[in-house]
């Protein structure tokens, strides 16, 4: 019986967090600290003419200013698609790209030094939209997009044959669906604090999801070797994929800093976080799906226009997933996607929890309800029907394991009483079900390198705490707490010996940081081979101490015990002074690496593999009110395929922030543009669930056991955000009859949606009496 | 042109500062950069997320929008500001600061302090409210992480204790 693993606990810096004693990037001051402010572009799209930093170089208080042209070398978070430069180097292309950074005494100066600066624009044609940006275009927002057109990227792919497919399905739909844009909304504002110190050395704190990218991008950027530069993360208030790029404003804080030689905090404001976005792509789908007589999935045709903003970032692997993320958790033969990611001038979108997933994942489930409807299947014995096998490949080669979706699916429908529900509540009360898919960390590096992708190191000397080092980040998910779990439990001791440290690049060996829901697999399994190693050396060091074999110890309780005869026992501190004489401190490591190639041999084969998935299933109730017709959700039964809950409350948090963000896009929220500007950037008018709003949440663990996971585990940060979309869109049709295809899903757009059914009816009637 | 600044009293977490100001500073400001008192965090500066949130005179108020002048002491009138800092009780950690971390009602934690901030000024003057009267007087706090849930939760197994006692 393990002693921590599958029971709840508090996260370890808990404590830390609620009295205040957190320390966050903004808590930290350093001697001599200036005030960095960055320049902001006014223009969609322009060349830069002039810039004139003169007058606010001469003002008093002014101790540095940088400009695009002294820091050209481009940087992103892909190595196959670097098209950012820490400034605006000839040319600006969105509303808030960075122009040029000033440091100052205080922050009065450093605002009055930034309006001395004279920039000459001259203004280039703008394309803000997706479909601006597909035609040939007069000025191309990037040199490298294609032909003359803005498109980023665009990936083609084709399984089986869909045309057939089609003609032989006995059902077909086809659809479109409209998704705005949104942003992560974490409550702890952008900020970096940049140190170029006496010895040469570069020091940078920043709220990073992957501090290891931004070590690299900062050296290509500051053309200065990777050990001449350290990347420390503080506590991070909420990242949700909103921090996981290498950064502009970390670059200008270093450029300024290696000026002067001072340390530089640049501290954003609400407003600079929403302009600088990377948040979830808008983006229209156009999907057709169909059916043969006996409820099996024939084909599924998939088309994306994916608007990516002014920046690459993470878009590549978005326009793929975007595709390859939306048949699982399904077997489906035939499988067609042309994606296209469009560079337009608005602030840049990146990756934003379910990453690529979210939008093709609401259109597939709401097609399958549709389609149900068509052919009259229940929607949860229809899903039951099409699902993948344990131990299979999909149709473009991902390698299924453990899949706990059929028990997700029985689960969630006995406990919200489907079966007694569905198309049975009155009018205005509805209930809705979708499923869900979701890599458990990419298999496929960014980076193309054969470094493990992470490693762990594990150190215990005579006082008998255990310092585990290891660079994934916590971001609040509560990674941390899950690397102690796995080395406290094959060690037997008590949480409170383990003291971890994630946050630092000189000290913390390589983890390619919390992004692609890969901690708790990945870092999780590093963890676990180092404590193993140590745990080697305790039960030799028993066998010494008691003459008994070492491999009969177990250690439990801060105990070595010798199971067969359980009286025969040693405290884990003497079993580590044993092991410690003539040794010293006790050190192991520990790594996980992806198994050997996994996927097909065709382009992009790569996208979307992972040593294993997540699996959901929501039930979703809803009311609409039927005078405002604004949309409630009463209650949500999530079921979850996690593997194994190696923290039962972390899981649960996971899973109920989740439905939180997904309910936000779902119901209210949207960046809304006007012209290039973003018009609500700020918590009054960006809108996010608030507690009143908040549904109850029936949180169903299933836990498949995955062969490869640290105890069985696997994701539950991203995967658990999708189903509940779609579900809720499938209860309001059960609940009043519309279907909605488009993202908010207000009040509004559901008025409109009523009076089209309506008029289209009244047109029939009349039809049918002429 | 560098505005003058002006000496006031601020009684905070039961000291009394002298602390040089400009007329327009406002109290969130002062807290962190003043006094170094960092649990109180800077989330939006317009009041839309309660990350800021202290007591004064017993009342939870959003510090980025409170003047550190109106708040000054004097000697006719003297407000009592309390910070997350001060809210341990000669060292012992405050119930709700327990609560929060055992069941899950802080993730990233950069909402927590104002949430507790918020939660102890309605458990004081209301020790007895119901599952909805919590989320009602949360609702000016944001929290991106945990969907409120896990809070609710931790403020109301605080309430259950008061109740017991």
């Amino acid at each position: 019986m393990p002693n921590l693993i599958g029971k709840p606990v508090a996260l370890i810096d808990g404590l830390k967090k609620t009295t205040g004693e957190g320390f966050y990037t903004d808590d930290m001051k350093l001697p001599g600290m200036l005030c960095g402010k960055i320049l902001r572009s006014p223009y969609s799209h322009a060349r830069i003419i002039r810039i004139n930093t003169s007058k606010a170089e001469k003002m008093t208080g002014v101790r540095a200013v940088v400009i695009g042209k002294e820091a050209p070398n481009k940087f992103g978070v892909l190595p196959i698609s670097r098209d950012e430069t820490a400034m605006a180097v000839d040319k600006v292309n969105y509303i808030g790209d960075c122009v040029a950074g000033v440091a100052a005494d205080d922050e009065e100066i450093a605002n009055e030094a930034l309006n001395l600066i004279e920039v000459e624009y001259e203004e280039l044609p703008r394309y803000l939209k997706s479909s601006d940006s597909l035609k040939t275009v007069p000025v191309k927002i990037h040199e490298h997009s294609q032909d003359q057109t803005n498109i980023h990227k665009s990936v083609d792919q084709n399984f089986g044959d869909v045309e057939a497919a089609r003609k032989a399905s006995a059902y077909v739909r086809e659809e479109e669906f409209d998704f705005i844009g949104c942003n992560h909304a974490f409550t702890e504002p952008l900020v970096v604090i940049a140190h170029f110190d006496a010895d040469d050395r570069m020091t940078v704190w920043t709220p990073q999801q992957v501090p290891h990218y931004l070590h690299r991008a900062l050296a290509e950027v500051l053309e200065t070797p990777m050990h001449k530069i350290r990347v420390i993360r503080p506590m991070v208030g909420g990242g949700f994929g909103g921090k996981s790029d290498p950064f502009p404003h970390e670059m200008i804080a270093a450029l300024l800093s290696r000026k002067c030689r001072r340390p530089v905090k640049i501290l954003f404001d609400r407003e600079d976080v929403f302009l600088t976005n990377h948040g979830r792509h808008p983006t229209e789908t156009k999907i057709a799906m169909g059916i043969d007589r006996e409820g099996r999935i024939s084909f599924l045709d998939l088309r994306a226009h994916i608007d990516g903003g002014s920046w690459g970032s993470f878009g590549v692997v978005t326009t793929y997933y975007n595709g390859v993320l939306s048949m699982g958790p399904y077997a489906i033969p035939n499988f067609r996607y042309s994606g296209k990611r469009l560079y337009t001038n608005k602030a840049p979108c990146g990756a934003m929890r379910g990453h690529g997933a979210v939008n093709s994942r609401f259109a597939m489930e709401v097609m399958i309800d549709e389609l149900c409807e068509d052919a009259k299947f229940d929607p949860c014995d229809f899903r039951l029907k099409n699902l993948l096998s344990p131990n299979s490949k999909t149709v473009n080669e991902f390698r299924i394991t453990s899949i706990g979706a059929r028990e997700c699916i029985e689960r969630a429908r006995a406990a919200s009483e489907w079966d007694k529900k569905f198309r049975k509540l009155p009018h205005g009360h509805g209930i809705g079900v979708a499923c869900g898919f979701y890599i458990s960390g990419s298999a496929h590096r960014i980076h193309f390198n054969d470094l493990p992708q992470s490693t762990a190191h594990l150190k215990i000397d005579m006082d008998g705490g255990i310092a585990v080092h290891c660079l994934a980040a916590e971001i609040g998910q509560g990674s941390d707490t899950m690397l102690a779990q796995c080395v406290a439990e094959p060690l037997g001791v008590n949480l409170d010996r383990i003291h971890i440290f994630s946050s630092d690049t000189d000290a913390d060996p390589i983890d390619i940081g919390s992004y692609s829901s890969r901690v708790t697999f990945m870092a999780g399994n590093a963890a676990r081979q180092a404590a193993e190693k140590i745990r080697e050396k305790l039960v030799n060091a028993a066998e010494a101490i008691t003459g008994y074999s070492a491999s009969g110890f177990i250690l439990k309780d801060e105990q070595v015990i010798y199971a067969p005869n359980p009286g025969i026992r040693i405290s884990f501190h003497d079993a580590l002074q044993k092991a410690l004489a003539k040794n010293g401190a006790l050190i192991a490591k520990g790594i996980y690496q992806s198994p050997p190639p996994m996927g097909g041999k065709f382009k992009g084969a790569n996208a979307g593999l992972s040593p294993t998935y997540s699996y959901q299933c929501y039930v979703a109730e809803v009311k609409v009110d039927p005078e405002t017709l604004e949309p409630r959700v009463l209650k949500v039964w999530a079921a979850h395929d996690c593997g194994k809950a190696l923290n039962p409350l972390a899981v649960a948090g996971q899973i109920e922030g989740c439905i939180h963000m997904g309910l936000g896009q779902a119901l209210m929220e949207e960046m809304v543009y006007n012209r290039g500007n973003i018009l609500n950037a700020n918590f009054l008018d960006y809108r996010t669930l608030t507690p009143m709003q908040m549904p109850e949440v029936d949180v169903i663990m299933v836990e498949s056991n995955d062969p490869e996971g640290p105890w069985g585990a696997k994701e539950a940060g991203e995967g658990p955000l999708l189903p509940i979309l779609p579900a809720v869109a499938n209860a309001i049709y059960d609940a009043i009859g519309v279907r909605l295809r488009s993202l908010p899903m207000t009040a509004d757009k559901i008025w409109k949606a009523m009076h089209e059914k309506q008029a289209t009816r009244k047109a029939r009637a009349k039809a049918v009496v002429a | 042109m560098a505005v003058k600044k002006q000496i006031i009293k601020l009684k905070v977490n039961s000291s009394t500062h002298e602390i040089a100001i400009r007329p327009y500073d406002v109290l969130l400001d002062v807290i962190r950069e003043s006094l170094n008192l960092t649990g109180t965090k800077r989330g939006c500066d317009m009041g839309t997320c309660g990350c800021c949130t202290v007591h004064i005179d017993g009342r939870a108020r959003l510090s980025c929008l409170m003047l550190a002048a109106e708040c000054a002491s004097t000697d006719k009138l003297t407000h009592g500001i309390t910070t997350i800092e001060g809210l341990k009780d000669h060292g012992v950690i405050h119930p709700l600061q327990r609560a929060f971390a055992e069941h899950g009602g802080s993730q990233c934690g950069f909402c927590t302090p104002g949430f507790i901030m918020t939660a102890s000024a309605l458990l004081h003057s209301h020790p007895k409210p119901t599952r909805d009267e919590i989320k009602e007087a949360i609702s000016g706090n944001m929290c991106r992480c945990t969907g409120y849930i896990k809070i609710v939760d931790a403020i109301e197994s605080v309430a259950n204790e008061y109740q017991k006692t």
